[in-house]
């Protein structure tokens, strides 16, 4: 994770998923993560980056998972950064063949 | 994406579908009677919860998503149940941190829990020398700690935690404490002494020195990076820098007690009735408690700030800690009895000591005095600590409001 993935964001061409060891628990104004095999604890601050989040794993990438949860393309670039935050801790990982 | 941090932190003020800290004391059962208990413990209460009915709390935090409870007593592991009730836990995805004084880990159990990604110890240390600890937590207690911590290192356990309440016979330490944690591959946990349980009765004797205090903030705040506070020492940032945290009461918002019995109380510190919402035996359990006790409900509200709202430190502060006020007689929308400017000492020596709340239940030892803390001498602190940047530790709390907190983490 270079400085320039968070600040750039991950690819958003790429398949992710949510990490297997992860627990996502939704919350009024997002949701909470909390990873085992770290012990740490994430927050989403928004409902729309919970549902990016959530269909990660279903989507073949992460821009048709912004996509499908209604993220314009204005907002994409903020996405793409939350979602280097996310990788960074371990939140979520690259899927497939990799 | 937009949120600014103060927006998230004002969303937990509203409270969350579940609690992030959830403490549960499993029993009031100790082999030890340390002189600030904060649950009185001593003797097993008769009416505490069976295995089934912890079994069913445990399928009830499962389905909230609680992900991980800090498990705390009395002595947890001297439950016959115990080491069921972790495995039940951890099978049904709520992980497991337990605080110990270490009598039951053995070569053995430590190899076992190191085994796991799910389970995390802290073993208890209130003196990083045998002479300060025992006077607190009794005789042969820091031999016990200590035996504990090298079986755990042994077995290859890292990162396990060493908790220590600070003290007036302790601040002078905070080195040495790191030391032994450094010694054992743990990690170092500080936590404020609270005039609750019998922590009320060695309060006026053990809790730090307003010099001490400071000696204390700038030490964390050179040491941010590395070391736990549970969020417990949020009163300090009047001094000015916030430390790592949410920085406010998380009482009823993000943190709750269920106690040996089952009742559930705002947090570990205020076992009162002032602060009961309920108990797990309720019809509606636990869930209900925490979603919809009108307790829980005043304390998600709007609080007021009283006296304290006019200080320049208040938005820092937030006034303190609710536990460390009501438990030594000053009003809840005052200052803390620790308040950094001076206001809680005022206060208390204005109002004097009359008659303070008393914790509702006490399961102390009979026939067995608790032992005085005897004078010991309070060593150099630590060299005028520079101040480093801080880092936040970013791991989650135990016993109190979110420690690791990082508002501005993931969008």
């Amino acid at each position: 994770m270079s400085t320039n993935t968070l600040t750039q964001g991950i690819d958003l061409d790429a398949a992710w998923q949510l990490h297997p060891q992860v627990s996502v628990r939704p919350e009024r104004f997002g949701a909470l993560l909390y990873h085992f095999g770290t012990r740490r604890l994430s927050f989403l601050k928004t409902p729309a980056l919970l549902a990016v989040v959530n269909s990660l794993a279903s989507q073949p990438s992460a821009r048709a998972a912004c996509a499908a949860a209604g993220v314009t393309g204005a907002e994409l670039p903020a996405y793409a950064r939350a979602l280097a935050t996310l990788e960074a801790s371990q939140m979520i990982c690259s899927r497939g063949p990799a | 994406m937009t949120a600014q941090p103060g927006s998230l932190v004002q969303e937990f003020k509203f409270g969350l579908a579940a609690p992030i800290c959830l403490t549960w004391e499993l029993t009031y059962a100790c082999n030890l009677s340390c002189v600030h208990c904060l649950s009185s413990s001593g003797r097993r209460d008769p009416r505490e919860l069976s295995t089934d009915e912890c079994k069913r709390v445990i399928d009830e935090l499962e389905r909230m998503q609680v992900f991980y409870v800090n498990i705390g007593g009395g002595e947890p592991t001297v439950r016959p149940d115990f080491w069921e009730l972790v495995d039940y836990a951890t099978a049904h995805h709520v992980g497991v941190k337990f605080s110990t004084n270490g009598v039951k880990i053995t070569p053995d159990v430590a190899a076992r829990l190191a085994g796991s990604d799910y389970i995390d110890v802290q073993i208890s240390l209130d003196g990083a020398t045998a002479e300060v600890n025992d006077a607190v937590r009794g005789p042969g207690s820091y031999a016990t700690a200590l035996r504990a911590m090298r079986h755990l290192a042994d077995a290859g356990f890292r990162g396990f935690k060493i908790s220590v309440v600070m003290t007036r016979q302790n601040v002078g330490q905070l080195d040495a404490f790191k030391e032994i944690a450094d010694r054992f591959g743990a990690q170092l946990r500080i936590t404020r002494l609270r005039p609750s349980g019998r922590g009320a009765d060695v309060w006026d004797e053990l809790h730090p020195t307003a010099g001490q205090q400071r000696q204390l903030y700038d030490w964390l705040l050179a040491h941010g990076e590395s070391v736990l506070t549970g969020d417990s020492f949020f009163h300090l940032a009047g001094y000015g820098e916030g430390l790592p945290g949410l920085n406010m009461c998380g009482a009823g918002r993000v943190v709750c007690l269920i106690d040996p019995v089952g009742d559930v109380y705002a947090c570990p510190f205020a076992i009162h009735d002032a602060f009961l919402a309920g108990s797990v035996r309720d019809r509606g359990g636990f869930a209900e408690v925490w979603q919809s006790s009108e307790l829980f409900g005043r304390l998600r509200g709007e609080q007021s700030g009283g006296a304290c709202t006019s200080c320049s430190a208040f938005d820092a502060c937030q006034g303190g800690c609710m536990a460390a006020k009501f438990f030594t007689g000053l009003p809840l929308d005052g200052p803390d009895p620790e308040c950094v400017r001076g206001h809680g000492e005022r206060a208390l020596a204005t109002a004097g000591y009359g008659p303070v709340p008393r914790p509702s239940g006490d399961h102390s030892h009979r026939g067995r005095p608790h032992g005085r803390p005897v004078p010991v001498t309070i060593g150099m602190g630590p060299p005028g600590a520079e101040l480093v940047q801080r880092g936040v530790p970013d791991r989650a709390c135990d016993q109190s409001p979110l420690a690791g907190f990082r508002p501005s983490a993931a969008g």
